[in-house]
């Protein structure tokens, strides 16, 4: 190898600073979007390092759809008290509760696509202009598509057959009142680049990502964890499984995979070895086959 | 890992996306679930087989129209190298979004339709190609099922592409592979229907192609992203300047000199992000460096070596493509951005438009249209300090943006 050559982590990593503090310096109000899942982790992480030795100058916002893991929110104000960061929850809950949303019903139901609400309410009254996000192209075909900056009209809608030109590292964040952007320094980490950048940088995790027993149902292909959010049907039953969780967001529609993988190695080992696609356990994303671009033309993250 | 970037290029329905799903499905790059969902929606369609093309067209109105609108940027590795890929499209209305997958490409695959041969939008393609500086070509003949997979039929259109491609200045090699996306012969496998064919696959010419990179190792560059300021009990009087290095190396104890101000320091430390401490820096990688001096310094800035600046001037010529509907304008304002500099900017003049076809100069042009390509000599408000793109990517592009719209309305490459 030629000396003055990084490696592909470095080199994404690198990528992924420049993005961050080119978002702190086009921006007024800038906003890190932290749903206390990996992508939102490392994200976080790398902002942590990018501002260093001061702290990050924006601060990070948590769209809570009040149904949530319990190791996701102890992790998230640990590790929000860790950074020194400042933390803003927007809350689905409160959207329901002064009925700018209306909760979906029955065994199905999810607060999934009520978020967007929530979030575009918070980035309106927070006066947020850009919202990075943990976004990564390889997780599915329309983020496969999407840009570093990606513009947001005043309705908080992305149109992705009219997407900016973008050219080298150079990011064109204007933008005209009440209109923002979303940015996403992760886009080009796969899924292995982020777990071997976990490694690499010994990021903790919430304890959601190891093997560990829970009490679960099967239901759309992969296991649901039982809580008051979920009704189950009738012919559903609650069993007890060692599993763990390849992705972490609302628990209504994020599925666990049987695993015995309680480490670091052994969870590389596994994604190496996987035959499906992490959002293979989403149920948001199996609504219909354009079901992330429908959200996300609507605003969703 | 080595990472290798590629883009595909060529005109609409050659089968970039197809050959790309099977380059993926293929070497195993697919999940199952990605493959049953493609499986599924090829059905729903009636598409006669299992349409790989799904795989990258991932937008609604992609899939209605059976045609890429925007680039899809994919991943894989082999245990040689690692791939990001950018599925651009062909169609002349979308130029725009292929010359962005391209701007960070070392490596362009051109298609060609065997039955075709080659046309404006392959030589329209294969310019843009040129004009970015990506040196290394993959000619890719497909749809060699729909000619025999006879070998006369890519000799001559390999003897026409080269043809054209001898104007082409900047391109190191040029390596044609006749493939059939659709049935992938000589993508991942060398193909038996082809004996007379003597080179390797698609997939091993992309592991084991030397590209060297595209960075700038000898002109030292820094131009200042966001300055570090903590403020803390800590860090009291740390004064940081983060950015990235968009040419040569740089050590602790280096004298440099601050453009536009001209004042002299020297380096006193340069970390990588999150702090760890480097002997020296050199691109792309993201750093803070602290200077001996405190001396006002602001985003936009450069930090060089004294005996070896950039051009600063407020004059720059260029080759531009333009994006906007609206054509440019000759005494038009436009924004640039160049490094991390922004200021304003007026063209002053269109010296030629370039025919594509011939790749002639066109002289006393009034403007440029959408997807055209030509040469403008820009005056900025304030000084740029750049190099010619042909030395290097980073300080020799910039983008224009239209005040009113705050659209990206053209790309640029200092000459
Ligand atoms: N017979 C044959 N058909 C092919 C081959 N490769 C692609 N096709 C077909 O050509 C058509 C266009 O393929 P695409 O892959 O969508 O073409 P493209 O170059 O990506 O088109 P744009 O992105 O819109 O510019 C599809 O119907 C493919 O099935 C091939 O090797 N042989
Ligand atoms: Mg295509």
């Amino acid at each position: 190898m030629p000396i003055y050559s990084l490696d592909h982590l470095d080199q994404i990593e690198a990528e992924a600073i420049f993005i961050l503090r080119e978002t702190a310096a086009q921006f007024q109000n800038p906003a890190l979007l932290f749903s206390g899942g990996k992508d939102s982790i490392v994200m976080a992480h790398l902002a942590a390092k990018a501002f260093w030795p001061a702290k990050i100058p924006f601060p990070l916002l948590h769209v809570d759809t009040g149904h949530n893991f319990s190791e996701t929110l102890d992790y998230r104000d640990a590790f929000v008290a860790k950074l020194g960061a400042r933390l803003v929850v927007g809350s689905v809950q409160a959207s329901i509760d002064t009925g700018r949303v209306k909760e979906e019903k029955g065994p199905f139901a999810s607060r999934n696509s009520l978020q967007t609400v929530t979030l575009l309410d918070t980035i309106e009254e927070q006066k947020f202009d850009a919202c990075l996000g943990g976004g990564r192209r390889d997780e599915e075909k329309a983020r496969a598509k999407e840009r570093f900056f990606s513009h947001r009209d005043e309705f908080g809608q992305w149109n992705p057959k009219n997407q900016r030109p973008e050219l080298w590292n150079l990011f064109n964040g204007k933008y005209h009142p009440g209109e923002h952007f979303r940015v996403f320094p992760l886009s080009n980490f796969t899924e292995m680049d982020v777990w071997m950048y976990i490694q690499r940088e010994d990021i903790e995790l919430p304890s959601l990502y190891f093997a560990h027993e829970r009490e679960v149902f099967f239901r759309g292909g992969s296991y649901l964890a039982v809580s008051a959010c979920v009704p189950m049907l009738e012919t559903e039953k609650a069993e007890k499984k060692v599993v763990r969780f390849r992705t972490i967001g609302d628990i209504t529609c994020t599925g666990a995979i049987e695993s015995t993988a309680s480490n670091l190695d052994e969870v590389i080992a596994e994604v190496a070895a996987a035959r499906q696609t992490e959002r293979g356990t989403r149920a948001d994303d199996k609504r219909s086959e354009t079901a992330m671009e429908d959200r996300k033309r609507e605003g969703y993250f | 890992m080595d990472l290798l970037r590629f883009a595909t290029a060529g005109s609409v329905d050659d089968g970039k996306s197809t050959l790309i799903g099977r380059l993926l499905y293929d070497s195993k790059s697919i999940f199952e679930d990605q493959l049953l969902a493609m499986e599924e929606s090829s059905r729903r369609r009636g598409d006669a087989v299992v349409n790989l093309a799904l795989l990258t067209d991932g937008l609604r109105a992609e899939r209605e129209q059976g045609i890429t609108i925007d680039v899809a940027y994919r991943y894989f590795a082999t245990p040689r190298r690692k791939f990001i890929i950018a599925d651009t499209p062909g169609h002349i209305q979308y130029t725009r979004n292929m010359v962005t997958g391209a701007s960070t490409a070392d490596l362009a695959i051109i298609l060609i339709d065997a039955r075709k041969g080659v046309i404006e939008q392959t030589k329209r393609h294969a310019f843009v190609s040129n004009l970015l500086r990506i040196r290394h070509l993959v000619l890719a003949v497909n749809k060699m099922d729909l000619v025999d997979y006879s070998e006369q039929v890519f000799q001559d259109i390999v003897g026409s592409f080269y043809e054209f491609a001898s104007r082409l200045d900047n391109v190191a090699d040029i390596t044609p592979i006749p493939v059939s996306a659709l049935n992938g012969d000589n993508i991942v496998e060398k193909s038996d229907k082809m004996p007379w064919f003597k080179g390797a696959s698609l997939l091993y010419h992309l592991e084991t192609v030397y590209t060297g990179g595209t960075a700038n190792h000898v002109d030292a560059r820094f131009p200042v992203q966001w300055i570090i300021r903590p403020l803390s009990q800590e860090h009291h009087d740390f004064r940081g300047y983060a950015g990235r290095v968009a040419g040569g190396v740089f050590k602790p104890g280096d004298a440099v000199t601050v453009m536009p101000s001209g004042f002299s320091t020297r380096i006193k430390k340069i970390h990588l992000p999150g702090g760890k401490e480097l002997d020296e820096a050199f691109p792309p990688q993201s750093v803070v460096m602290t200077l001996e001096d405190e001396i006002d310094i602001s985003r936009g800035d450069m930090l060089v070596k004294a005996n070896n600046p950039p051009e600063a001037s407020q004059d720059v010529e260029a080759m531009v493509c333009w994006f906007s509907q609206k054509p440019m304008q000759i005494r038009g304002k436009y924004i640039v951005r160049h490094t991390t500099k922004e200021t304003k900017a007026i063209v002053q003049e269109l010296r030629y438009q370039v025919d594509i076809e011939t790749l002639h100069k066109k002289e006393n042009c009034a403007a440029l249209e959408m997807n055209d390509i030509g040469r403008i000599s820009l005056r900025t408000a304030s000084p740029l300090f750049y190099d010619s793109y042909r030395r290097n990517r980073l300080t020799g592009s910039f983008i224009l943006v239209d005040p009113g719209t705050h659209e990206t309305v053209a790309a640029g490459m200092i000459v």
